[in-house]
């Protein structure tokens, strides 16, 4: 409940500085937690550039570039399904009303919208609660590190959607192979990426940077360059709180760096290897010299507060970085470039974004699969995602979905992302290591902080994770 | 929940000599009288053994399985393993000494202001009214809420307190010799992320719950200090004491029920602590909670019998810090 508290809290203070709430909605959701009139105030008459008050009105264009795709059954007209596919501050939410309302037209099958909670660690437990019972929806919207945990309460989709899942992109289908069976059809995707400041490399006279050591490098001078002017100017802002965000900035930096997957496809714990260490202790060199000391706290909404006010030269985030830098009143529009994350130098370098997302599983409790497998075929087809990406920017994990025409006429942004989804991409240990991926990833998180702090080297930290890791995955019953 | 059923030997005797044995003669009427009186708690012992007798006995007996929270695997009993893990476990250690480190700190500071703050607003001066209400300001905010101020206001990029130390105070003091410069020189420049820091991280969260706290302490030694008759403090003005002998002589002792009353539900509260630190720090080793550890081992690994064990040591725990508080009382009344 804490946990969710704060996610809100920072979604409320993000989305108020951001100006993407509007006015009504920090009041609602400022008093619904428990936030002083005081505070209100201040909140509201800091929130310029949000929209007029305005009453949000069920938007009558969602859905309107959704065709709905050929072949669907038609035999199951009367069926009744539920599914669990957004959280109650999504603004997705039309969209997808529209688009079940289309699939009830097409096959008859009724579809209750399920919105689930805010925060994934609770989804995750609530989904556990029903399953434990055997009971719930029929269809479920997973992220992309829970094909392991869910495994075992999931319909196999390979025997009845094989064609469908050869059209989505490798990385993501084998992240959600589970012993061979397919727990979950991919639906939209994320990955971390690298944005920057294309004025500020312009003035120093930089080129966008492709291995760390040039980004350290650029972000020192541009730094040194700003702070007499701005003495609040960063280099570079990343994530390094204590958090499942750090196992995804911990992964880009030793994949990147030849340093391996934490945990390998066939199960060996790799993480205590020379490039891995390498590439922590030289995360470390950046805090307090081109990040701030505070970074080790960061979340996003921290990182993202101190780019969007034009306080950093680079950034690493998730896409919605570029809709906000872009939108009208932001203060950097018009300054912003974006690529995959710099390559390490060490043997078996590579680009390396790790891999966010959500998937819809059918759940094997489910008394009516059949239509629940129709629907996850129908949101996850070409046709759905080219209009989820067209009218929600919603990032497809079908390949083809990126050159459609229509995408590109959309975005610009979208069609420049298909390269990190083809190469870059990196799925988080979380298929192989199954159950136990929550836990790995803490202890994985929890020292590579202490890097970070200083507290501990990067040699012991990796040989602790080692340790550690191997001790969990050899599943003490306790 | 804890401090009731603690507490309740304590009430014990007292309810045999009432309805019973010792003075109550052995008649119909007195038998009458007693099932009346079992009649009357009826409602209230069970609605105690509802909502913490069975929860509590349920926690005992989980701590002693491998259950997990969702799963269908089978699960047994698997003894005193999980506590035996626990104790060996470098996380929990380390949970544990931050716990004591955390409580000693705050309870110990928040007392020492709390009588300063209760002896200032128990004197007579004008807008005593207002002060004591305004006073009550942080212990009405919900932590959650001050917590997250908090964090802002210490943030190493753009917190107040960083801007009041590097940029506000060094020119406001500018001009006295010598000390003028030597603030500018020891803090550094690009100002400190007070809770990043393993250092400062504990310190500066110890902090907030001083703010926070004090007021509560100030009110129950308030309470305290204002059933002290202001006879005596005349008598030994006439008789030549100081302010400070009728302190340390007369105030002090006098107060040492209220103090202790303050102490037992201070500590038990600090000991349980939970949602300061999990807003301002997470689960970061430096200054995890046992009860983060508890909340963490139940959440993140899904293991209901260990996260039981560990509730059952926090119990136990301030079980002990009750019954040396509630002996210290008893010594005090005796």
């Amino acid at each position: 409940m804490q946990d969710k508290y704060s996610e809100e809290m920072s979604a409320l203070l993000a989305g108020n500085l951001s100006g993407s709430m509007s006015r009504r909605d920090v009041l609602k959701r400022a008093s619904a937690l428990g936030l002083s009139a005081s505070m209100i105030s201040y909140l509201v008459r800091s929130n310029g550039t949000a929209a007029q008050d305005a009453t949000p009105v069920p938007d009558p264009t969602a859905g309107r570039t959704i065709v709905v795709p050929q072949g669907l059954r038609t035999d199951l007209g009367g069926t009744r399904i539920s599914a669990v596919l957004a959280d109650p501050t999504d603004p997705n939410g039309p969209f997808l009303e529209a688009a079940i309302a289309k699939f009830g037209e097409a096959t008859g099958i009724t579809v209750e919208f399920i919105r689930g909670e805010t925060s994934a660690t609770d989804r995750l437990q609530s989904y556990r609660q029903q399953w434990a019972g055997q009971s719930g929806a029929d269809v479920y919207q997973i992220d992309v590190i829970w094909p392991g945990v869910v495994a075992e309460h999931a319909v196999n989709l390979l025997p009845t959607l094989q064609d469908l899942a050869s059209q989505h992109f490798e990385a993501i289908v084998a992240n959600n192979t589970v012993d061979g069976a397919l727990v979950g059809m991919p639906w939209f995707t994320d990955a971390g990426l690298l944005f920057y400041r294309t004025d500020l490399l312009e003035k120093y006279g930089l080129q966008p940077p492709t291995t760390w050591a040039e980004l350290t490098m650029a972000a020192q001078t541009i730094q040194d360059g700003e702070r007499g002017a701005n003495p609040s100017f960063n280099g570079f802002v990343w994530q390094g709180n204590v958090y499942e965000g750090l196992t995804c900035n911990g992964l880009e930096w030793q994949v990147s760096n030849g340093g391996g997957f934490i945990v390998e496809a066939d199960g060996t714990v790799s993480v205590n290897n020379p490039q891995a260490i390498a590439a922590f202790d030289r995360a470390r060199g950046w805090v307090n010299t081109i990040s701030p000391e505070g970074v080790t706290t960061f979340q996003e909404p921290d990182s993202f507060n101190i780019w969007i006010a034009g306080n950093a030269a680079f950034i690493r985030n998730w896409p919605y970085v570029w809709a906000a830098s872009q939108a009208p009143e932001s203060p950097i529009v018009g300054k912003v470039g974006v690529s995959p994350l710099p390559k390490g130098d060490g043997e078996g370098a590579r680009n390396a974004d790790t891999l966010g997302g959500w998937q819809l599983m059918v759940s094997k409790y489910s008394k009516n699969q059949e239509a629940g497998i129709e629907f996850v075929k129908y949101m996850c087809s070409p046709e759905l995602e080219t209009a989820f990406a067209v009218e929600r920017s919603m990032l497809p994990t079908i390949a083809s979905v990126y050159d459609a025409p229509e995408v590109a006429a959309a975005s610009e942004f979208i069609p420049r992302l298909k390269d990190v989804f083809q190469g870059g991409a990196v799925a988080r240990p979380s298929s192989v290591t199954g159950e136990q991926y929550p836990e790995i990833s803490a202890i994985y998180y929890t020292e590579l902080n202490q890097v970070l702090t200083g507290a501990k080297s990067g040699a012991d930290a990796a040989a602790m994770m080692e340790s550690q890791i191997k001790e969990a995955l050899a599943g003490s019953d306790l | 929940m804890s401090q009731q059923v603690v507490a309740a030997p304590v009430a014990k005797p007292k309810w045999r000599r009432w309805g019973g044995a010792s003075d109550a003669p052995e008649s119909a009427w007195g038998k009458a009288r007693e099932r009346l009186a079992w009649t009357l708690v009826a409602p209230s012992v069970l609605v105690v053994a509802v909502v913490a007798l069975y929860p509590l006995f349920q926690t005992f007996r989980l701590s002693f399985t491998n259950q997990k929270l969702a799963s269908n695997d089978p699960w047994r009993y698997v003894g005193f393993a999980q506590y035996e893990f626990l104790l060996r476990n470098d996380g929990f250690q380390r949970a544990f000494r931050n716990t004591v480190v955390f409580t000693i700190s705050s309870v110990a500071i928040e007392t020492v202001l709390g009588v300063v703050v209760a002896l200032i607003i128990n004197s007579q001066f004008k807008g005593r009214g207002l002060l004591r209400t305004a006073m009550l300001v942080p212990w009405a905010i919900p932590t959650v809420v001050s917590a997250r101020l908090w964090e802002y206001m210490y943030h190493g990029e753009y917190g107040v307190l960083n801007d009041l130390l590097v940029n506000k105070l060094p020119q406001l003091i500018d001009w006295i010799p010598f000390v003028g410069g030597t603030l500018a020189s020891i803090f550094p420049s690009d100002g400190i992320a007070f809770t990043a820091r393993p250092n400062t991280a504990m310190a500066a969260i110890v902090a907030v719950d001083v703010w926070k706290t004090t007021p509560f302490m100030a009110l129950l030694i308030l309470a305290g200090l204002q059933i002290i008759p202001g006879d005596i403090y005349e008598a030994s003005t006439v008789d030549g004491a100081s302010k400070w002998q009728q302190f340390w002589q007369m105030t002090l002792p006098m107060l040492r029920p209220a103090l202790l009353v303050a102490l037992i539900f201070r500590t038990l509260d600090a000991f349980r602590v939970f949602d300061v630190i999990y807003v301002m720090r997470g689960v970061a080793v430096e200054t995890v909670s046992l009860a983060i550890f508890a909340q963490q081992t139940l959440v993140n690994e899904d293991r209901l019998g260990q996260t039981s064990a560990a509730s059952v040591i926090i119990f136990a725990c301030i079980g002990i810090l009750v019954l040396i508080y509630t002996r210290l009382v008893r010594v005090e009344e005796a």
